[in-house]
């Protein structure tokens, strides 16, 4: 016996069945990016004076991912219209633009959590704070070498909230130099990761579960579009439904990363 | 029970009236989908911008995503034209979502009430 209203739908709620159920699961992921945008104001409210970041992350970095995915949305859309004319070679362009959009997109992410990685807070026995991005083949066993500038322990609020424009200069730091943790009895450096500070813990929780999303999605829409496009052939209605439901969870995608590149990059 | 019988040929119906919907439904996409990267770059040029106090640029990029936020979930998840079930689901969502805000912001309240007791 087959599953009633796998593909038409229901009379009195007009809908199939994955499409109900695709709902249910975004009403489910809005309460978790809700939880943890709540997390946020948490903690970003709750930050001491003048330590929460700005301008820590690339605006137009940022901004590029952000117009990816919008172009990537059109295209779904786009591709799902095409098939409900008919026009399959057309819905795969589209969807074909949509898969390029999630690559571009998973790049550029995967680029700037690199630049984080490589970026080191260095506590210098004088007080001052070397702050820059690790040139890994000039660096030693006893020197640290990282594109950077040096900050003032008056002057700590530039570290939080660094101007747009400066520019980072070649620094050579001999491993003596750096304060030593009188907790762990290391040097005191480390690197831009999540265990960092609450800002760069809440921005690669977000982010990071977000990737995960746009991988998911990716993964779906390209199945659909490639591995399983003779479904097509066979029963194009359910076809159509399958490409509505991904692009539904897709838009969803779409619209946390609307919310969430205001929140993290500029504000 | 089945949708189809397996033995009947798959072929999706497709007639005038469909494919001049489609056709008005891409047009609104193209529109919505320039909005969007407008309001992208609108976000960022207010970000630039000293209003005053870090506050109204707050109110202000969140004014802005909510609005490109309505034109996602509006035009291409198509809730403007939804089933009324797709609402119901959305409204307790609604609820619980505001719920869980409120919470958040009565959480800081509290907070700010004890160290007041505190001191």
């Amino acid at each position: 016996m087959e599953i009633p209203y796998a593909v038409k739908p229901r009379p009195d709620t007009g809908l199939y069945n994955a499409k109900v159920g695709i709902w249910l699961f975004l009403a489910s992921e809005v309460m978790l990016f809700g939880a943890l945008f709540c997390s946020y104001i948490l903690m970003r409210v709750n930050a001491p004076e003048g330590t929460w970041p700005h301008h820590w992350l690339n605006i137009w970095m940022g901004m590029t991912n952000t117009i990816v995915l919008i172009l990537s949305s059109v295209t779904v859309v786009l591709g799902w219209a095409s098939l409900k004319m008919g026009k399959f070679g057309h819905y795969k362009f589209y969807q074909g633009i949509t898969i390029l959009c999630a690559l571009v997109f998973l790049g550029i992410k995967s680029f700037e959590y690199h630049d984080k990685f490589i970026h080191y807070q260095i506590n210098l026995k004088d007080g001052t704070i070397a702050d820059g991005h690790l040139q890994s083949a000039e660096t030693t066993k006893d020197l640290i070498v990282i594109e950077g500038r040096i900050i003032p322990p008056d002057k700590m609020e530039e570290l939080y909230n660094p101007s747009l424009e400066h520019e980072g200069k070649l620094l050579k730091i001999p491993i003596g130099d750096i304060k030593i943790d009188p907790r762990t009895k290391k040097p005191m450096m480390e690197n831009y990761g999540p265990w960092h500070n609450t800002y760069l813990a809440i921005y690669f929780t977000m982010t990071g579960l977000h990737a995960l999303h746009v991988i998911a999605g990716a993964i779906v829409i390209f199945a659909i579009w490639g591995p399983l496009a003779k479904v097509w052939e066979q029963d194009p209605e359910r076809y159509v439904n399958r490409v509505e439901v991904s692009g539904l969870f897709w838009h969803f995608v779409d619209l946390v990363w609307i919310f969430l590149f205001p929140v993290l990059y500029l504000l | 029970m089945s949708d189809r019988p397996s033995s009947t040929p798959a072929t999706l119906h497709v007639d005038e009236h469909t494919i001049h919907e489609m056709q008005h439904h891409i047009r609104r996409y193209l529109i919505v989908g320039v909005a969007l990267a407008v309001g992208t770059a609108l976000t960022v040029w207010a970000s630039l911008i000293n209003f005053g106090s870090r506050e109204i640029n707050i109110v202000v990029a969140l004014i802005i995503a909510s609005a490109k936020g309505f034109l996602v979930a509006g035009f291409f998840m198509h809730l403007i034209s939804e089933k009324k079930m797709i609402y119901a689901v959305l409204a307790f969502t609604a609820f619980f979502f505001t719920g869980l805000l409120f919470l958040t912001l009565w959480s800081m309240a509290h907070d700010n009430i004890i160290q007041i007791h505190l001191r």
